[in-house]
């Protein structure tokens, strides 16, 4: 007879309380709106499909986000990284436009990488560094006004448009998130960005090129925040200033309510793209409940602590 | 004696080039102004530094701690707005009323005059306060990791501070404001001391502007003293070596909680004085995130390590002078506006790497990794 053991490891009990969190938010949403309204929208398909069109632009940038976070660091420059791209690939138009965008958020992570993994900036500084000088970059490129440049078609149709019903942009989102996964579980790389999370000096002793996986684990995340930039480009027909400001924080928030580990080497995908969801549902339920700026904002804390209340502790230093 | 101030330097090496690095810019930036070395001049600077430094001492208190306090800005911008109900001044006192899910609930009628004015700055510095305390006990007790628990507490005080101030206004006495962001010799003409401060002995000190007196007060009679109390060292303590510490028997839960607490202090006197210097509270997000992020900024280039454990809070009130003197040059030197933003982030990447170099000489790789 085989015993059955609700065995779960210390990287899944976070995933599974987001998730039962995210339920808990759907039927308090759901509760709400019927005694209101007498409908209840969060649980049509077509709702929920039009705001896991709005998350894929966080889904892709907290991807990024949870490598850059796996090897210990941080990319504080998401922000203009994406603007940037945005902004540099309606400015070039034309079939060269993608290409160029994700270009632009490649060299910054490359910039970002080199600088922390060479020069031994603490990546906090660094690129808050390089997100300032793509801000001045922007501004003087489109002299602070809103670009008048527009998205290209292709750019349209990547983030606005839908494919048998579905919001093409999750498509995009489910295939970065097929990349990321696959390189985490499957490839040394994924083995490496954990061990160095875990300690750099143990995996630099065991001959992995710490630098370069740092480079490559940054580029990777500016590529991400690139292509979020192009997306949302697409999804708004525009670039426009500060579009990637209110990116930051929620993708360092949905990676960490994900169980990723801020310090580093551990944490699952699964974990970020369910806390990505828990912050796009919260975000929705709230606007629907016309929640001013305000009360979202604090509730939007007390989730965070909340959760990592749950699981996010650390342990005691005891010696 | 030469030989200790030699060693004194070089033990502070960072605090030196910072000091030294702000004095050369600082004279230049007198001798290009038309009106240079003037108290006129230095009064602006100083209206202009007093907020910055103020966060990057609050900032430097949790990263000796090796921690890092990401609500330092949202502490700010939530005293400012209590400020501007607070310090009113009005004589009959200022009636505070609560108005929360459609309800109404009168606080009664907070005192006016200068015993109004001196309780409502106390209650603002307590309440920035009570906010580091917060974050500490977050922190220690939550176990939470400082930047994730600070992000979210700071998500949490820019929400009451955009629900006391969903759009900018309030008053701020307009005596206090003027006696605050002046000189000396206004300072005592406003509170009738000195004789209207015009006293013998007063004169030559009447050009020092009060921003800079403030901070000196602020700098000597708070943070000289916890350093060199038993909670202060303890705080150095647990920025190089948690456990050592430990294991040292010093209190370290008391230690975090008192450095997170006096990183609500200073935030809370910045968001006073940022009150008082702008005679209205404001709930602006951007500007909370900017002082937060360039509070950082002033303490990597004040000589404050990241990692905890090395700099002093004296250091960070020049990293803070250093970023401000380099955009007052832009005044001064005429640059476009819109090239500002790209200056100012290629000078604090220049400044971070140059200070990095250091590692290209290190034969040891091992010894990056600390």
């Amino acid at each position: 007879m085989t015993t059955v053991t609700l065995g779960l490891s210390r990287d899944d009990r976070p995933i599974l309380i987001a998730a039962l969190f995210i339920f808990v938010i759907l039927v308090a949403g759901t509760v709400y709106t019927f005694a209101r309204f007498g409908s209840a929208p969060l649980l049509s398909p077509t709702y929920l499909l039009q705001q896991l069109q709005v998350g894929a632009f966080l889904g892709i940038v907290s991807a990024g986000m949870m490598l850059v976070i796996l090897i210990a660091q941080i990319d504080l420059s998401v922000p203009w990284t994406l603007a940037a791209a945005a902004m540099m690939a309606t400015s070039i138009g034309g079939p060269l436009a993608i290409p160029v965008g994700l270009g632009v958020g490649l060299l910054v992570g490359i910039v970002n990488g080199i600088g922390v993994a060479y020069l031994r900036v603490p990546s906090m500084i660094f690129t808050l560094g390089v997100n300032a000088v793509m801000r001045g970059l922007m501004v003087a490129h489109t002299g602070g006004y809103a670009p008048q440049t527009a998205a290209t078609e292709l750019m349209r149709t990547l983030a606005a448009d839908r494919t048998l019903g579905i919001p093409n942009a999750l498509f995009v989102w489910a295939a970065v998130s097929v990349l990321v996964v696959v390189v985490l579980q499957r490839t040394p790389l994924g083995r490496y960005i954990y061990a160095i999370g875990n300690k750099e000096s143990a995996a630099y002793l065991a001959g992995i090129n710490t630098r370069g996986v740092t480079v490559v684990c940054f580029a990777l995340c500016g590529l991400a925040a690139a292509l979020t930039g192009v997306l949302l480009a697409g999804y708004s027909t525009k670039a426009y200033q500060g579009m990637g400001d209110t990116y930051l924080l929620p993708s360092i928030a949905a990676v960490v309510i994900g169980g990723t580990n801020i310090l580093g080497g551990r944490g699952r995908y699964l974990g970020t793209l369910v806390g990505v969801v828990l912050i796009v549902l919260l975000n929705s339920v709230l606007s629907i409940m016309e929640m001013p700026e305000a009360g979202r904002q604090v509730i939007y804390g007390l989730v965070i602590i909340l959760m990592l209340l749950v699981y996010g502790r650390g342990e005691r230093i005891t010696s | 004696m030469l030989d200790d101030l030699a060693i004194k330097v070089r033990q502070n090496i960072g605090l030196a080039t910072a000091i030294g690095l702000f004095g050369i810019l600082y004279l230049l930036y007198n001798m290009a102004h038309p009106k240079g070395f003037s108290s006129a001049v230095l009064v602006q600077n100083g209206n202009e530094i007093f907020a910055l430094a103020m966060l990057a001492m609050a900032q430097t208190v949790p990263v000796l701690a090796s921690g890092l306090d990401l609500s330092v800005g949202a502490v700010m911008t939530m005293v400012g707005c209590v400020a501007s109900y607070l310090l009113a001044g009005t004589v009959g006192g200022t009636p505070l009323h609560l108005e929360i899910f459609g309800l109404h609930l009168g606080l009664g009628t907070f005192p006016g005059g200068t015993g109004g004015i001196m309780l409502g700055m106390a209650v603002c510095v307590a309440i920035g306060s009570l906010a580091g305390f917060v974050n500490g006990c977050v922190v220690v007790y939550g176990r939470i990791q400082p930047i994730i628990a600070t992000l979210a507490t700071g998500a949490v005080y820019i929400g009451i501070a955009l629900f006391l101030r969903p759009t900018p206004g309030g008053k701020i006495d307009e005596d206090v404001n003027w006696a605050l962001t002046n000189s000396l010799g206004d300072f005592a003409a406003t509170v009738h001391i000195f004789d209207d401060g015009a006293a013998a002995w007063f004169t030559p000190l009447a050009w020092i502007p009060v921003p800079f007196v403030l901070l000196a007060l602020i700098s000597l009679l708070v943070w000289v003293p916890f350093r060199r109390s038993v909670l202060g060292r303890a705080v150095y303590a647990v920025g190089s070596a948690e456990g050592a510490a430990y294991m040292s028997g010093l209190p370290i839960a008391r230690a975090k909680i008192a450095a997170f607490t006096l990183a609500g202090f200073f935030a809370g006197c910045g968001g006073l004085f940022l009150a008082i210097q702008t005679s209205s509270g404001n709930a602006d997000i951007p500007q909370a995130g900017a002082y937060t992020l360039n509070s950082i900024a002033s303490v990597v280039i004040g000589g404050t390590s990241l990692l905890g454990g090395t700099g002093s809070a004296i250091g960070s009130i020049f990293g803070a002078m250093i970023l401000r003197v380099i955009s007052f040059f832009f005044r001064i030197f005429d640059i476009a506006p819109l090239l500002q933003p790209l200056f100012e982030g290629l000078i604090l990447l220049t400044a971070v790497s140059i200070g990095a170099l250091g590692v290209l000489r290190v034969k040891n790789t091992l010894e990056l990794f600390r």
